[in-house]
């Protein structure tokens, strides 16, 4: 196993037998699908929102070319300066670089996860900037050091208490555990911050090419902030955000609130299209938008997966994930968690390294029920799998299967095998059942396992049709 | 009409009376039930392993014995799923396409055959308990099934039925059972919860792979359940 796939494996066999985690993550999407629900009946048809907005998303993927192309024309006819960048790697290098020539020191910024993919903060800070998260979630996770543990909650595994301790231990400022206190005293210093920042930086959730504008989703206000009071503003986005026209937001963006926070719309949807014109009172002097590919391209020519180029983030398939809800956002190492994640992690940055993520699902399928933009998840992590086993199969899996069909094909070897065989067998797994020795011992460890029937189907079966009289239940349920 | 009735292999092994019941209410429905001995398996666990080639060795077997058949009724919706949905991808561009896709247009799950093919929703059962019903995930998203378990479930005489609050995977996962046992363990742990605040006696449903997955941790861990397949109670009276 490789270090990815080994710490994942350390820390879901932490994080899933912890109670306190279960019932703190449990608990809060439980929340969450009582009121996506009332606002998912507030649509007159959300399955055909849903096809409508996949359409939408479809369109936008497959002409990718054509709506940069429009994009990108609309915003440099007002003054915005395009950058592309084909990696993470050139991204940070033009990133620092607009910094660096606008002579910027302190950077605030709106929750991105572009910027998270490419660890945009890092490289900044190594470089001497001033980096401050201004989403109330992001800024509580920035304080402990720690990467966000969701797409759209990035604090949502911290109790009150644990932020007022955060607070307490990295601001010196914490009257209480109130969520409204508490919020006061991060208010009071983003407040400063946005005053004093040189720059800011966005992501974006969506980027309109017929009217060359960026939209960006939020509750806070912190994302208008950002834009708004410092001089330069940059926004980094992939290039998969592309929506054709202006119209198609009032479909996406209350999908958007209502698949990923149950909410029927977010508290401030802003569009922006470039630095501040001549006779605005407001806005940036400088707009920079950093067009990130990073594997999108690749991710494009596979026909077969495209359609994980839709997907909004919106937050939706994580929360519906039993393997989410049950293993939690860190556990995954990666940037995109969930069922999204495991679908595109191993696809971006190497199936060999990150294949596990695409093999730790119970393929249950309710990621792909609930994608609002109908990415068929489920469907493309056994696609990973197929791949993965391609690449680098596993000699002692394909040997085992290998050597099962012929046993299942064959009336014999299942009789005198698997039955007759399994029977016997079962004698000796009886002593080592439940223990280290035992071969089973994955699944014997927290269940019971039932004993080959006494009589099997196809023992029966054939009995029955030899005319001998009809044998008894011989299976392993409770009796009524 | 011929039905043509599929065993899996854990039902075989396992859970026979499961297989048994279904025989009798099909017979007792007035239809000839056969029984293909083999192949025992659909091929799903090489498939969802991602050994497709493997996969293709034991599911064309099942192809073979199953491309004249009238109907195929499948005794799991775990494995009726494979058959109906994933045969036509596992076999795309090979010369087996075509028949996969025909046999597949064939298949039904058991409940799903009663309810949606015969239009039967009354055996005549009865089962004085609390039920709760799982709805196997194969079952409900690859299949599409949700109403007519329930429909034959609210036939049965004297059955209470008390919806979990979510329709939540069990855990089972096939292989994934063994291959992250902690992460499979506690998903199946969440859904014993989900039943037991129903304060349901049993746990119904139409996958017994499932049931072998919970009653295993309800036997580990001592819980107030049962589980039962829900031919097993369409089959009582």
């Amino acid at each position: 196993m490789n270090t990815a796939a080994k710490q994942f494996v350390r820390d879901a066999t932490r994080l899933s037998a912890d109670l306190r985690h279960r019932g703190l993550i449990q608990t809060a999407l439980g929340k969450y699908e009582v009121k996506r629900d009332e606002m998912k009946a507030r649509f007159h048809d959300w399955e055909r929102a849903r096809q409508l907005a996949a359409d939408t998303k479809w369109e936008a993927i497959n002409h990718l070319d054509q709506y940069l192309d429009q994009f990108v024309r609309q915003l440099e006819a007002r003054g915005t300066k395009v950058h592309w960048a084909s990696s993470a790697r050139q991204a940070r290098d033009l990133i620092r670089g607009i910094l660096a020539a606008r002579g910027a020191r302190t950077v605030v910024k709106s929750k991105a996860m572009t910027a998270e993919e490419i660890h945009l903060n890092e490289d900044l800070e190594r470089a001497g900037f001033t980096v401050v998260e201004s989403d109330l979630g992001e800024f509580i996770v920035q304080l402990r050091q720690e990467p966000p543990y969701h797409i759209v909650f990035p604090a949502m595994h911290l109790t009150r208490g644990e932020i007022k301790d955060t607070f307490e231990a990295r601001l010196h400022d914490a009257p209480s555990d109130t969520p409204e206190e508490l919020t006061m005293v991060a208010r009071r210093v983003l407040r400063q911050k946005y005053v004093e920042a040189d720059a800011g930086i966005t992501g974006a959730n969506f980027a309109v090419a017929e009217t060359g504008m960026i939209s960006i989703t939020e509750n806070e206000g912190n994302a208008r902030l950002t834009a708004a009071l410092p001089t330069t503003m940059i926004t980094l986005l992939g290039i998969e955000k592309i929506v054709p026209r202006l119209e198609d937001l009032a479909l996406l963006l209350p999908l958007l609130s209502v698949a990923g926070a149950g909410q029927l719309l977010s508290g401030y949807n802003t569009l922006y299209g470039g630095p501040r014109q001549p006779g605005e009172p407001d806005g940036p002097e400088e707009y920079h938008v950093v067009l990130l590919d990073n594997g999108r391209t690749a991710y494009l020519a596979d026909a077969e997966q495209r359609d994980a180029l839709h997907c909004i983030r919106c937050g939706a398939c994580l929360n519906v994930c039993p393997i989410f809800r049950n293993v939690g956002g860190h556990t995954y190492g990666t940037t995109y968690s969930g069922p999204i994640g495991s679908v595109i992690t191993p696809n971006l940055r190497g199936l060999p390294d990150w294949k596990h993520l695409s093999y730790a699902s119970s393929l249950c399928g309710a990621c792909t029920e609930t994608c609002p933009v109908k990415i068929d998840l489920a469907h493309h992590l056994l696609q990973n799998r197929r791949n993965a086993s391609r690449v680098k199969p596993s000699w002692w899996q394909k040997l085992a299967f290998k050597l099962f069909a012929p046993v299942a094909n064959s009336q014999f070897l299942w009789r005198w095998l698997v039955t007759k065989g399994g029977r016997v067998g079962w004698v000796f797994h009886r002593l080592v059942l439940g223990t280290r020795f035992d071969p089973a011992y994955a699944w014997t460890r927290t269940r019971d396992l039932p004993p080959i029937a006494p009589q099997t189907f196809r023992e029966w079966w054939r009995a029955r049709q030899n005319g001998s009289a009809e044998a008894g239940n011989g299976g392993n349920a409770a009796k009524p | 009409m011929t039905v043509t009735l599929f065993i899996p292999c854990f039902v075989d092994l396992l859970y026979p009376q499961v297989g048994m019941a279904m025989v009798r209410i099909l017979e007792r429905l007035g239809h000839r039930v056969v029984c293909p001995e083999s192949p025992a398996c659909c091929g799903q666990p090489a498939f969802n392993t991602g050994y497709w080639d493997e996969s293709r060795a034991v599911a064309a077997k099942v192809v073979d014995q199953l491309k004249s058949a009238e109907v195929v009724v499948i005794a799991s919706g775990s494995c009726g799923a494979m058959m109906k949905v994933f045969y036509p991808d596992l076999f795309a561009g090979t010369p087996l396409e075509a028949t996969a896709r025909a046999v597949a247009s064939r298949c039904f799950e058991f409940s799903q055959f009663l309810v949606d093919r015969l239009g039967v929703t009354d055996l005549g059962a009865r089962f004085p308990h609390k039920v709760t019903y799982h709805d196997g995930c194969h079952s409900l998203r690859e299949m599409h099934i949700h109403a007519a378990p329930r429909k034959l479930m609210a036939s049965v005489r004297d059955l209470e039925l008390i919806e979990m609050r979510q329709p939540v995977c069990c855990g089972f996962g096939g292989t994934f059972s063994a291959k992250f046992p902690m992460i499979s363990t506690a998903m199946g742990e969440v859904k014993c919860d989900a039943a037991l605040e129903t304060k349901a006696e049993y746990i119904v449903s139409s996958d017994s792979s499932c049931l072998m997955h919970l009653q295993g941790l309800i036997d580990r861990r001592k819980l107030p359940l049962k589980t039962i397949h829900l031919a097993e109670i369409l089959a009582a009276s």
